[in-house]
């Protein structure tokens, strides 16, 4: 599979019963992209990326993310990826640094790599000084740093990112946008979605689900001229409000 | 009252739509009585037993004669003493004793205190029993039909290794005992912190219905089921385990219904202090379940416990219901001997009522 | 900030309220009034201590400090005549999983006295949009979904007024829309609503808001005047090669503040700063397509301004 390719599907399909979630998408993902995956709720984003992440077998088609078939060997496809969830998916009862320790056991690092890269990565968010304090105590934009680092902690090819900036403050938001950028320079491609239409501006490209099939797939720019939208949100409202409401 | 209903019939549909939940609770008492009395019950048949007959009369014999002609038990052995009756249940040869005193016939006749000893091994409590009360049954039929007439007998029965002797008959109060409180406390706990923990609770508060009504709403449907399962649990016993109500079915019923309302404010209790589903199961679970089956007499007698542990015991309100149910379900006694269980249980509820009431907040801090 | 006796002709009045939770203050000393048939926003972000304040004034939760009255009603003391009146939705759409959609809405009818029907009306528009589940179990609708359910679950007693918060909170922004579409249908009724929400732009919806962070309020007017408020111009810079510029703008020293907008920086310049010498500054760099223009602040430029200038402080 072609190294420029992180994440390929075709035809990837998922059914409940009689219900399909996901109807045999279809695209590519570049490597050192930052790609925003979009949709209603329901649109069946959230079951699209538990495939993409070895999470749940295809129905039907096929997935393969960082080179690996999502269905036969999603064991290998863990390994090479992150993932952060939208509760910043960290044990609160744990310092801050056995956080970093215990995720970087689970990504299969060495404990010295992890030792080594730990530290860096504490000075480089200033953490280092609140390395023993428990996360349960950590102010909420923290804990969503905290969280972005320990899902790239071990270098994946991609990070998959589910609504990372949920409910938090403005300026908290920019600045987890500032690491996901510098994320992107060292190399690693950002799956992401999110609720916030002006972050689906901060992406390379975007993809917008509705009733389980891709509608759009473009550059933020190219999909405003080609809805003659003035911004992502206006994009998202046309494409959305024409959906078949499944309610679910 | 409108509203009351209608969160009645809400409480009855969360029930009935966990078909997990609905489940244990319907199918568990069920199970657990049929588990108790069939696993439990052993066929008696050609059970070897040894006579010593010290008398050998002719009162005796034609006892011995019945013995003989019982399919329950084979007689394979006469021995002198109980040295000997010792070491043939120790091999393992017989699993009754039956041994009369001396000069029977003579005593019997003139009412001077004759005896037959039933020894049985009481290592297999039911086991145990149900022989001593078929040897018994047929004592009595022996006394009854001999040629002289007729005198009673009283046998004195001994289980070696287990004086207590439980047999399946005594299982019957425990279960029931057990299955109310699970009923009642656990999930009744589970239910209130449910609804704090999806944050429904939220809602129900601030809307003008009175937090009392919220408790009750949730009490009655599990209260139904503990009467529905009560049922079932007494009309298995009657009829499947064959064993009988021998009291006063009235007295019984209230008792349980007393028993109920204990269970019911202590899952009232439990959910004021825990704030989890898991905390409540595990608070229903090591709090309540635990001392019903191992304090409450259920399975190990309470008079062979360390002090610490009977005064402990003291404090389990199924130890006294069930002690109350044998009372007037297996042995038939008259409330008079139960008053003093039937006090203990009517205070216990009052107390954990007006506790728990006291403890259920109107707000959620 | 100054504020006269508590307003018990207001529909909501609150003084000095202050909440603590162990060592955090959640709230600190928050005062406002709601006038009858307002849309009164409450923004900020996660933990800014939103879920107190609204707890606080729908009775669950008492203040450690401070005053709180809804329709004259003391909060602590006439908690029962309160409760009586008021439609609350918390956070986390409280609904009964395993009941259906019908089934919750009869059910929270009951609960206030009354039947679905009789104010059927009211909920018409929102109900209209679920009816065809309304069979389904709530655990099984999607968020958009169960958000209307529990609107019309809130509003079925036809309450005076309505607490809702964080009610657009994890839905998507076509949800969200409709939402605040049908909450301005309601306060064309006369509905008094007071709602929470961590999205910026759902405050220019609201008659009157009150932005708060870390349990203290930064400023409370209509959205109007606190983006007149803003102190300096505003500017919003686009080239062809967005990503280099957040660096290469962070180190232009006569900028003051930039912080990124979806397609574009929105920066402020000091007093010796102006946009044509970031336009040549832009240039020499190398940088095409260079658009800068000035634009009109949004509640989120403001909050963001506040909350900065907090954190230079």
């Amino acid at each position: 599979m072609n190294n420029n390719i992180v994440i390929h599907t075709e035809k990837l399909t998922k059914k409940f019963d009689n219900f399909t979630a996901v109807d045999h998408i279809s695209f590519d993902v570049k490597r050192g992209e930052i790609f925003g995956f979009l949709g209603a709720n329901g649109a069946g984003k959230t079951t699209a990326m538990r495939m993409l992440t070895g999470l749940s077998h295809p129905t039907a088609g096929k997935g393969f993310v960082a080179g690996y078939d999502v269905d036969k060997q999603s064991e290998m496809v863990k390994k090479r990826i992150g993932y952060m969830s939208q509760k910043f998916s960290l044990y609160e009862d744990l310092k801050v640094w056995e956080n970093i320790r215990l995720f970087g056991g689970i990504y299969g690092m060495s404990n010295r790599k992890i030792a080594v890269r730990s530290e860096n990565m504490l000075k480089q968010l200033g953490f280092y000084e609140e390395r023993n304090t428990l996360v349960h105590s950590l102010p909420l934009g923290w804990k969503q740093k905290l969280s972005f680092s320990v899902a790239v902690f071990h270098h994946p090819d991609v990070v998959f990112l589910d609504e990372p900036t949920g409910g938090v403050d403005p300026v908290t938001r920019r600045r987890f946008w500032e690491l996901i950028y510098k994320a992107v320079e060292e190399g690693i491609t950002v799956f992401v979605t999110t609720h916030y239409m002006d972050e689906a501006e901060y992406c390379d490209r975007v993809s917008i689900m509705v009733d389980g099939q891709i509608k759009a797939l473009d550059s933020p720019k190219n999909l405003k001229k080609e809805f003659q939208a003035l911004s992502m949100d206006d994009v998202f409202q046309k494409l959305a409000r024409e959906a078949v409401r499944k309610g679910d | 009252m409108k509203q009351f209903l209608s969160f009645v019939r809400k409480e009855f549909y969360h029930i009935f739509r966990d078909k997990r939940t609905i489940l244990i609770l319907l199918a568990m008492p069920v199970v657990q009585i049929l588990l108790f009395g069939f696993a439990i019950t052993n066929e008696v048949k050609n059970t070897p037993i040894a006579i010593v007959d010290p008398s050998k009369d002719s009162e005796t014999q034609q006892i011995i004669r019945h013995f003989e002609a019982s399919k329950y038990f084979y007689v394979i052995d006469e021995l002198e003493n109980i040295r000997q009756v010792d070491e043939a249940f120790k091999k393992g040869h017989i699993n009754l004793a039956v041994i009369f005193s001396e000069n029977f016939e003579a005593n019997a006749l003139q009412n001077r205190g004759a005896s037959v000893q039933l020894i049985t091994d009481g290592t297999e409590p039911n086991q145990a029993s149900m022989i001593a009360n078929y040897a018994t049954s047929i004592l009595k039929q022996a006394s009854v039909s001999g040629e002289k007439p007729q005198f009673a007998i009283m046998p004195v029965i001994h289980l070696l290794y287990n004086p207590q002797g439980k047999s399946s008959y005594n299982f019957v109060p425990g279960v029931m005992g057990m299955v109310l409180m699970l009923i009642c406390a656990m999930m009744t706990a589970i239910s209130i912190v449910r609804e704090k923990e999806t944050g429904t609770m939220e809602v129900l508060l601030a809307s003008p219905i009175k937090p009392i009504f919220i408790i009750l709403a949730k009490a009655v449907p599990y209260f139904i089921l503990s009467v529905a399962n009560l049922v079932s649990i007494l009309l298995l016993s009657v009829f499947v385990l064959q064993v009988p109500v021998a009291g006063s079915l009235f007295w019984l019923a209230f008792i349980s219904l007393i028993f109920i309302f204990v269970a019911l404010a202590l899952g009232l209790l439990i959910s004021t202090v825990v704030e989890s589903q898991m905390a409540a199961m595990l608070v229903s679970g090591m709090g309540l379940m635990m001392p019903v089956m191992i304090l409450s007499g259920m399975m190990f007698p309470i008079e062979s416990m360390p002090n610490v542990l009977q005064w402990i015991s003291a404090l389990v309100p199924a130890r006294w219901y069930i002690s109350a149910v044998r009372k007037i379900m297996i042995q038939g006694v008259g409330i008079e001997n139960a008053w003093f269980e039937l006090t203990v249980l009517i205070v216990m509820a009052i107390l954990l009522i007006l506790l728990s009431l006291k403890k259920f907040k109107v707000r959620l801090n | 900030m100054e504020m006269s006796a508590s307003n018990t002709n207001q529909v909501i009045s609150v003084r000095h309220l202050s909440k603590s939770y162990a060592d955090v203050m959640a709230l600190n000393d928050l005062s406002f009034d709601v006038s009858e048939g307002e849309l009164y926003g409450i923004i900020g972000p996660d933990g800014a201590g939103k879920t107190s304040l609204f707890r606080i004034l729908t009775t669950l939760l008492t203040a450690d400090k401070g005053t709180a009255t809804v329709y004259g009603m003391d909060v602590l003391t006439e908690y029962r005549k309160i409760r009586k009146c008021i439609g609350y939705m918390p956070g986390k759409f409280s609904l009964y999983q395993d009941l259906s959609v019908e089934e919750n809405l009869d059910f929270f009818a009951t609960l206030f006295g009354t039947t679905r029907q009789e104010n059927y009306s009211l909920i018409e528009d929102i109900y209209k949009q679920i009816e065809p589940f309304k069979l389904r179990k709530a655990g099984k609708l999607s968020g958009g979904m169960k958000q209307k359910l529990a609107l019309s679950c809130a509003l079925i007693h036809k309450p005076k007024i309505l607490f809702l918060d964080e009610p657009t909170t994890g839905v998507d922004p076509v949800s969200r829309k409709e939402f605040w579409e049908m909450l301005l249908r309601l306060k064309a009724q006369n509905i008094t609503i007071l709602v929470s929400t961590p999205y910026m732009d759902e405050a220019s919806l609201c008659d009157h808001i009150a932005l708060i962070e870390n349990g203290s309020f930064m400023d409370i007017d209509t959205p109007q005047n606190i983006i007149t408020k803003f102190p300096t111009a505003l500017y919003a810079v686009h080239t062809d090669n967005m990503h280099p510029l957040l660096a290469d703008l962070h180190n232009y020293p006569l900028i003051s503040t930039s912080f990124s907008f979806g397609d574009s920086f929105h920066v402020t310049f000091l007093p010796a700063g102006n946009k044509d010498s970031l336009y040549f500054y832009l240039r020499q760099k190398d940088y095409h397509e260079i658009e800068i223009h000035e634009i009109i602040p949004s509640v989120e430029d403001c909050f963001i301004l506040m909350s900065n200038s907090k954190e230079n402080e």
